[in-house]
């Protein structure tokens, strides 16, 4: 089946089995490796990506659903040479160590920050409640989020 | 070594960040190749069964279907897990007449894309013929339990007996006896196992594998393909952690090797996160019979521990780790006798190895929770009862009766800190005071206080450093980052070392072809071992650097020193000194050094301005700390919540406070998750109940607080960092907290003892039982 999907501002188009995931669709088709695959059961986080500036687990989401759909993915956040404040904030802060769950962790984080601008520890916690992380205990990956809600509050891009 | 502008101590940010943050760094999955395969395994849903048939016919004939290999198709030899254990427990990569667990490979499908394989694989048919099963280790052992390997006699692995001492707790007035489980996890590192083989074009191979230790890799892919060692490079690209799980080979290397040799492609194995929860090796899994004898006073005469360890299916490494329990089983206290017992069983379960502390966590965990009983029964404070019995600053080094050599400690200072940091005489209050009112929420404070053994019998390393022309470094070692940030602590200690800044370090890991050797990035040893390597071979450059420059600016070598623009000069003449890159183009002989440099080697040194080495730190070293746990029991539903955990881990001299903080809070998430969540269970036939992360409790960051992680500083001197491990300190360290802190709640109502994980079902179970009982 055909499919296009704006990704990270460029327009694709691809022929694709149905039943393929969007996640697969990001990193097979359109190249966009930054996206991982950390589980079957959507409950690890590791695929999300903002669709239609949602954050969504895009291994739940066939890449036929997405058809039409504007989609950003880990490698479209920076803003040319600037990373983009959670990006800034999670290297600051010591939010990743493998990396693995990183890219699914901050676009979960930036779509939390769009919702909840100034969001306390908990909501934090609760809002990456999806997303988990086997290296840092969370810990700084709390600390990068507030950093970063603190950074776009007071310097929006 | 300059103490003023060091590098060493500052939070210095990863340089490896940007490009992971940036979607740019390259797991083994994300590789782009051409021409790529991929294998998916048939694998087995029966624990115990006898094969009497594997039939693929059908999926040889499906879409994009290139090769269906079972039985001995691939002609590849048993894998010996561990070298000490019994020969016949080696592994063979597709299982024969047999399977020993869920999730033994039966077939392999090899198709041109991954769902192709995965539907052949679907069509691949195997008739089982059940057997009894074995999922626990001491009924394993026990008679007439049904044999794995019936060639060998029993299911044991092997047993560490040092003999009984019937004096072991001669002298007690008080004995304390608990039966404990150390339950089974898995490792879950976010990335799941895999590999891509591929021809080198030269009738050998090149393997990308997310691995701890890619030269480990070499003899075994060898040994199962038949190539020679040097026929095979092993490159470990970003690897999305490991925690122990990732230290060893894998059967699905084997045939992924094996694969791409017959078919003359590259062969991808991505392994889905459901098959990682049986396949890949987990943790833990011990039983423990423990009897402490204790004065009325509290001070302990002795300790006499009985366990039964899992080793799984095919066991491996996880059957030796009990060894490692046994060593640190005196752990922080000046006990005069142990008198230790270890059974290692083969059961229908997935294989056991390494996992975050390995061995060790185990030793701490029975420790620190019977002396949480005796402390009870006794009526003394639970940290007083574990300084009283500390072994002495002054009395190290010792050797402990179980024979570590101890380098360094300095128990008390680790727990008063502790106690410090959580207020504990504050907590205790508070305690009391909830419980006078009889609130529903009630307050438990657990204690553990920790010593653990890191770089354990691998204390040799490979480090090289060499200067190039334009004045940059190449730092060269044979440990394997796979998270830990050792490319930015490692280019800081060559940059305090010759004042090159650590931009201009590449740090070169993870390659075979590029790291002549080394043992990987496992127990703990990476920075003290690893990193001491780079700092001798840092010296050994600078040493050469100054005969040169002496040579070439007509000076005595004594009078070269690292000027403060990381040049090299006569001290006191600034005009005179030479670059790096100067240095390293004089370095390269005669031809084509530039004249103005004049002659440039001196009699006698070899060309290039490099160093290599192999450091050896002759010994372990022993990191300490102290932890405290502050959960809040839900008297009425049995919910625990862990509202605090202070954490003060000592790992000697530390480089980078930010890394160490990070090892801390990890390790801290993964022992907390032990106690209060994560088990790998399975039923009686051997299914595995847990086996993906819907049913596996891996926690999020919803369920755990932010961490009260500190350190206390107490350099060893074995190695001239003065720096122990840390990777697996909070995770030792913080279980036992945690374990005791629930039960430490539940004390007044007369909770002795309960094993982990402490899910709300058994709390609330045991306050049940307490009140029904009371």
């Amino acid at each position: 089946m055909k499919v296009g999907v704006t990704v990270n501002g460029t327009a694709q188009e691809h022929d694709v089995e149905p039943r393929t995931l969007l996640v697969h669709y990001l990193r097979e088709d359109c190249g966009l490796t930054g996206t991982k695959v950390g589980c079957d059961t959507s409950s690890c986080g590791a695929c999300t990506v903002l669709v239609d500036g949602e954050s969504v687990k895009s291994c739940t989401m066939l890449a036929v659903q997405a058809d039409g759909a504007t989609a950003t993915t880990i490698e479209g956040l920076a803003n040319g040479e600037a990373m983009h404040p959670v990006q800034q904030a999670f290297h600051e802060h010591h939010g990743l160590q493998c990396g693995y769950c990183t890219a699914g962790m901050v676009m979960a984080a930036v779509s939390l920050l769009e919702e909840t601008p100034d969001p306390s520890e908990r909501d934090v916690r609760i809002g990456i409640e999806g997303n988990l992380c086997r290296c840092t205990g969370y810990h700084n990956i709390v600390e990068s989020v507030l950093a970063a809600a603190e950074q776009m509050r007071t310097q929006p891009r | 070594m300059t103490a003023s502008g060091s590098i060493l101590g500052h939070a210095v940010l990863r340089r490896e960040d940007p490009k992971i943050l940036e979607g740019g760094a390259r797991y083994f999955d994300d590789l782009p190749i051409d021409r790529m395969l991929h294998v998916v395994f048939v694998r087995s849903t029966i624990a115990h069964a006898e094969v009497t048939s594997v039939d693929t016919s059908e999926a040889v004939g499906m879409p994009g279907v290139v090769g269906v290999y079972a039985g001995d198709d691939l002609e590849l030899e048993p894998i010996q897990g561990f070298v000490m254990l019994p020969p016949v427990f080696a592994r063979p990569p597709f299982a024969k007449d047999r399977v020993r667990f869920v999730g033994d490979i039966v077939a392999a499908v090899v198709a041109e894309t991954r769902a192709q394989a995965v539907d052949a694989a679907e069509l691949v048919i195997v008739d089982y013929e059940p057997l009894p099963v074995v999922v626990d280790a001491e009924a394993a052992l026990a008679d007439g339990a049904e044999l794995l390997f019936p060639e060998h006699g029993s299911n044991l692995a092997i047993e560490f007996d040092f003999g009984e001492d019937p004096t072991v707790l001669d002298g007690a007035e008080v004995v304390i006896k608990q039966t404990m489980v150390n339950q089974r996890v898995a490792a879950v590192p976010m990335e799941p196992n895999g590999i891509i083989a591929m021809s080198d074009g030269e009738g050998g191979l090149v393997c990308h594998v997310p691995t701890q230790n890619p030269h480990g890799l070499l003899q075994p892919i060898a040994a199962a393909t038949g190539l020679d060692e040097d026929q095979i490079r092993v490159v470990a690209p970003a690897v999305g952690g490991g925690f122990g799980a990732k230290a060893g080979m894998y059967v699905e290397f084997a045939v992924a090797a094996k694969a791409a040799l017959v078919l003359g492609r590259p062969v991808k194995w991505t392994e889905t996160r459901s098959e990682n929860m049986v396949a890949m090796t987990q943790g833990r899994a011990q039983v423990q019979h423990v009897e402490m004898g204790l004065k009325r006073d509290g001070t302990i005469v002795g300790v006499r521990v009985k366990i039964y360890a899992d080793g799984g299916a095919y066991p491996t490494i996880g059957a030796f780790l009990p060894f490692l329990t046994r060593t640190m089983s005196q752990g922080v206290y000046a006990i005069p006798k142990v008198e230790f017992t270890s059974w290692s069983a083969a059961t229908n379960t997935t294989p056991l190895a390494a996992y975050r502390g390995a061995g060790r966590p185990e030793a701490t965990a029975f420790l620190e929770r019977i002396i949480d009983i005796a402390a009870d029964e006794l009526g003394i404070d639970p940290v007083q009862i574990r300084k009283q019995n500390f072994i002495p600053p002054e009395a190290f080094p010792i050797t402990t009766v179980t024979g570590a050599n101890y380098d360094v400690g300095e128990y008390a200072k680790a727990i008063d800190e502790a106690c410090r940091v959580a207020g504990y005489a504050e907590l205790r209050a508070e305690q009391a005071a909830r419980r006078e009112r009889g609130d529903v929420l009630q307050l438990g404070i657990g204690v553990s206080a920790y010593v653990e053994v890191t770089a354990g019998g691998l204390f040799q390393e490979y480090g090289a450093i060499e200067v190039h022309d334009d004045g940059s470094v190449s730092a060269t070692v044979g440990t394997s980052a796979h998270g830990q940030g050792h490319e930015t602590a490692f280019a800081m200690i060559v940059q305090e070392l010759l004042g090159i800044p650590m931009e201009r370090v590449t740090v070169v890991q993870s390659d075979t072809a590029l790291v002549p050797r080394g043992l990987g990035t496992m127990g703990s040893r990476s920075l003290q071992i690893g990193g001491s390597a780079l700092y001798k071979a840092s010296e050994g450059v600078l040493a050469k650097a100054r005969q040169l420059a002496a040579h070439l600016l007509e000076a005595n070598a004594d009078d070269i020193v690292l000027t403060d623009d990381g040049r090299l000069g006569v001290a006191g003449v600034p005009s005179s000194a030479l670059s790096w890159g100067e240095l390293a183009v004089a370095a390269k002989s005669g031809d084509g050094v530039p004249a103005e440099i004049g002659e440039s080697l001196p009699p006698g040194m070899e060309p290039a301005l490099a160093y290599a080495l192999d450091f050896n730190q002759g010994e372990a070293t022993f990191p300490f700390g102290a932890h405290i746990a502050v959960v809040e029991i839900d008297t009425e539903t049995g919910n625990v919540e862990l509202l605090r955990h202070v954490a003060v881990d000592d790992c000697g001299r530390i480089l980078n406070p930010m890394l160490v903080a990070g090892q801390q809070h990890g390790g801290i998430a993964q022992g907390v998750a032990q106690a209060l969540w994560e088990g790998f269970a399975y039923d009686d036939d051997g299914n595995p109940l847990t086996a993906n992360l819907m049913d596996y409790a891996m926690p999020s960051a919803a369920e755990l607080p932010s961490f009260e992680a500190s350190n206390t500083e107490t350099p060893t001197p074995l190695n001239p960092l003065g720096a122990k491990g840390i990777g697996e300190s909070g995770t030792i360290g913080s279980t036992p907290a945690v374990q005791n802190a629930v039960i430490d709640g539940l004390s007044h109502l007369g909770v002795r003892h309960l094993d982990m994980p402490l899910g709300s079902q058994r709390v609330w179970q045991a306050i049940r039982d307490a009140r029904t009982s009371a």
